[in-house]
C-alpha cells in the first residue's frame, strides 16, 4: 500500500495504481477525454492534469499515467490546475467545435468565449479508437499516420482494412466522431458507420425532437438505397 | 514485387521489434520507395500488422510511399540554412526543375524535397544530391550541380578525389615492376599486362589510381570476357585461388610494392577487386 495526500486528505491505496484513479475512487472529479477503464493509459487530451508536489517545486502532470507515489501531495483542483485545464479545454474547443463531448466539458467548466480561431477537424488524436481496435477488439485496424501537423488517424493506404471486422468499437469511444461519416464512402470506410448504431432520425417518429447531427445524414443515406 | 526479396531481407536484418526501420531502409535503398506490396509483405514476413508498420513508414521523413526519381536532391530549410537563403535556393531548383519540393520530374530523373535540418547549419545552406553535400550554396550554383547530378556523381574525379591513390605492382613470381612510364593513364604510369582471350593475345593497360577503372589495351576487349593475365617479363599467368566476390570470375593477384595483394577480376567489365594492404597500411 501506497499512502498519499489528495487535496489534503491521507489516503492508502494499492501500488501501482494512477492518480487518477485513486482520486476518482475517493470521489474527486478530473475530467477526462482519452482515459477509458480497459484500455492502457495514453496521456494524450492533457485534459486530466494534476498539481503535484509543493511549493517551487510543484508541477502539472497528466493524473491518468502518473503512479502513485509514498507521501506524494496532489492537489486536483488548484488555481493552476484549473487555468491549465480550461486552457486545454479552449484549445480542445477551437479543433473541435461540433465535438458535443467537447462542448459539454468546456460548458462544465464554465467557458463561455471562444478565443482561438476555430479549426473544425474531426479528431483530437486521443488515440481512444486506436487504443480500442488493438486492446479489446485485437484487431489493429487504425493507426496513427504520418506526424506532426500532418498526424492522421485511420487504415493503412486509406483502403478497406483486411482485419477490420465493421465492429463499429473506433466510433463508439470517439469523442469527436472523426470516424463517422466514411459510411457514405464505403470503399474507405473504417468501421460499419452508422449502420451499427440506431441514427436517431430513423426512430423519428418515437423521438420527435431528436435530430441527426451528421452531414450528410448516414441514416437517410441508408434509406436513399 | 518478389516477395522473396522482401523475406531475404527480413532474414538478414531478422523480425526483431527494433529490425522494422533496417527492413524499411533496405527496401526503399532497393526501390528507391517503400511499395504498397512491399509493406504488406513485411507485414506478413514479420508478423507485425500493416498498421504498425504504415505507421512508421509516414512518421520518418526519409522513407517515401511514392516513386522517387533517379536522383534526390534535398535542400535544407533548417532554421540556419532559412536565414542564409535556403528558400531562395530551393526556388532556383524548383524553378529549373519545374517541380515543387516532395514531387518527381515527369521524366523520372529527380526527385526534389525540402528537409528541416541537416545538422550542418554551419555549412549552410546545405544542398544533398545523390548524398555528396554541398555546402554555402549560392543560386548561381544550382545549375551546375544539376547538370553534374545529372551525369552522375559517383564518377571519380581523378585530380580531386582524395580516395583515389596510385598503387605500384609488380608481379607475384618475377617481382617485375608491372608499371609501364611509357603508357600514362590518369597521369600515372599504367599497370602494364599481358592478357589472352579467344585466340587474340595482347598488351592491356590499366590505370594504377586505386579506384579508377580507366583502361587502354591493344585488342578490344567484349564485356563479360574472362581473360588469361600473364606477366610482360617472366610470362607466368597471374592466377591465384580467389574468385570474384561480385560474378565468380579468378582473381588477377599482383604483389603491392611496400606490402600487400591487390587482386582484380577478370572479367572485362566486372569491377570485383580486393585490396589487402597487410601490415603496410598500418606502417
Amino acid at each position: 500500500m501506497v499512502t498519499l495526500y489528495i487535496n489534503g486528505l491521507k489516503v492508502s491505496v494499492e501500488k501501482g495504481t494512477t492518480l487518477l484513479e485513486a482520486a476518482q475512487f475517493l470521489g474527486f472529479p478530473i475530467p477526462t477525454l482519452c482515459h477509458m477503464e480497459g484500455l492502457s493509459p495514453y496521456g494524450a487530451c492533457r485534459l486530466c492534469v494534476v498539481e503535484i508536489g509543493e511549493g517551487p517545486r510543484a508541477k502539472l502532470v497528466s493524473s491518468c499515467t502518473y503512479p502513485v507515489e509514498e507521501g506524494l501531495k496532489v492537489r486536483t483542483a488548484s488555481s493552476r490546475v484549473i487555468r491549465a485545464r480550461k486552457m486545454v479545454l479552449e484549445l480542445l474547443l477551437a479543433s473541435c467545435p461540433q465535438s458535443k463531448i467537447i462542448q459539454d466539458l468546456a460548458a462544465a467548466h464554465d467557458i463561455r468565449k471562444q478565443r482561438f480561431r476555430q479549426e473544425y477537424e474531426d479528431c483530437i488524436l486521443c488515440g481512444l479508437c486506436v487504443r480500442m481496435c488493438e486492446e479489446q477488439m485485437m484487431a489493429k485496424a487504425i493507426g496513427f499516420r504520418g506526424r506532426g501537423q500532418n498526424r492522421s488517424l485511420g487504415t493503412p493506404f486509406d483502403m478497406n482494412s483486411d482485419v477490420c471486422r465493421q465492429c463499429g468499437g473506433c466510433m463508439y469511444v470517439c469523442p469527436a466522431c472523426s470516424l463517422r461519416c466514411t459510411y457514405t464512402e464505403p470503399e474507405k470506410a473504417i468501421c460499419g458507420g452508422c449502420a451499427n448504431l440506431s441514427p436517431p432520425c430513423l426512430e423519428k417518429e418515437e423521438f420527435d425532437d431528436m435530430m441527426c447531427y451528421m452531414q450528410p445524414c448516414v441514416a437517410c443515406e441508408i434509406k436513399k438505397n | 514485387m518478389a516477395s522473396e526479396e522482401i523475406s531475404t531481407i527480413v532474414e538478414k536484418v531478422g523480425s526483431s521489434k527494433g529490425g522494422l526501420i533496417s527492413i524499411l531502409e533496405e527496401i526503399q535503398a532497393k526501390y528507391s520507395y517503400l511499395p504498397e506490396d512491399a509493406l504488406r509483405a513485411v507485414a506478413e514476413e514479420t508478423g507485425r500488422s500493416l498498421v504498425d508498420i504504415y505507421g512508421v513508414a509516414t512518421f520518418y521523413r526519409a522513407f517515401s510511399l511514392k516513386p522517387r526519381g533517379k536522383h534526390l536532391i534535398s535542400v535544407c530549410l533548417g532554421t540556419a540554412c532559412h536565414v542564409r537563403g535556403g528558400p531562395a535556393i530551393a526556388e532556383e531548383i524548383e524553378r529549373q526543375l519545374g517541380i515543387k519540393g516532395g514531387e518527381t520530374t515527369s521524366d523520372n530523373e529527380f526527385t526534389l524535397e525540402t528537409v528541416n535540418c541537416l545538422g550542418a547549419c554551419a555549412l549552410g545552406p546545405v544542398v544533398v544530391a545523390d548524398g555528396h553535400y554541398f555546402s554555402k550554396m549560392k543560386i548561381s550554383m544550382v545549375k551546375g550541380i544539376l547538370d553534374k547530378v545529372r551525369v552522375g556523381l559517383d564518377r571519380v574525379e581523378i585530380d580531386t578525389d582524395q580516395r583515389v591513390f596510385p598503387l605500384e605492382v609488380s608481379c607475384a613470381r618475377c617481382n617485375h615492376s608491372l608499371l609501364d612510364a611509357r603508357n600514362v593513364i590518369d597521369g600515372h604510369p599504367s599497370i602494364r599486362i599481358t592478357v589472352s582471350f579467344g585466340n587474340k593475345h595482347g598488351w592491356f593497360c590499366l590505370s594504377s589510381l586505386y579506384g579508377s577503372y580507366e583502361v587502354s589495351s591493344e585488342y578490344d576487349i567484349p564485356t563479360d570476357t574472362i581473360v588469361n593475365v600473364f606477366c610482360p617479363h617472366c610470362h607466368a599467368e597471374l592466377i591465384g585461388g580467389a574468385k570474384c566476390g561480385e560474378c565468380g570470375a579468378p582473381m588477377v593477384p599482383m604483389i603491392v610494392r611496400g606490402g600487400g595483394v591487390v587482386q582484380i577480376c577478370s572479367r572485362r567489365g566486372c569491377k570485383g577487386h580486393l585490396l589487402d594492404l597487410g601490415g603496410a597500411a598500418s606502417e
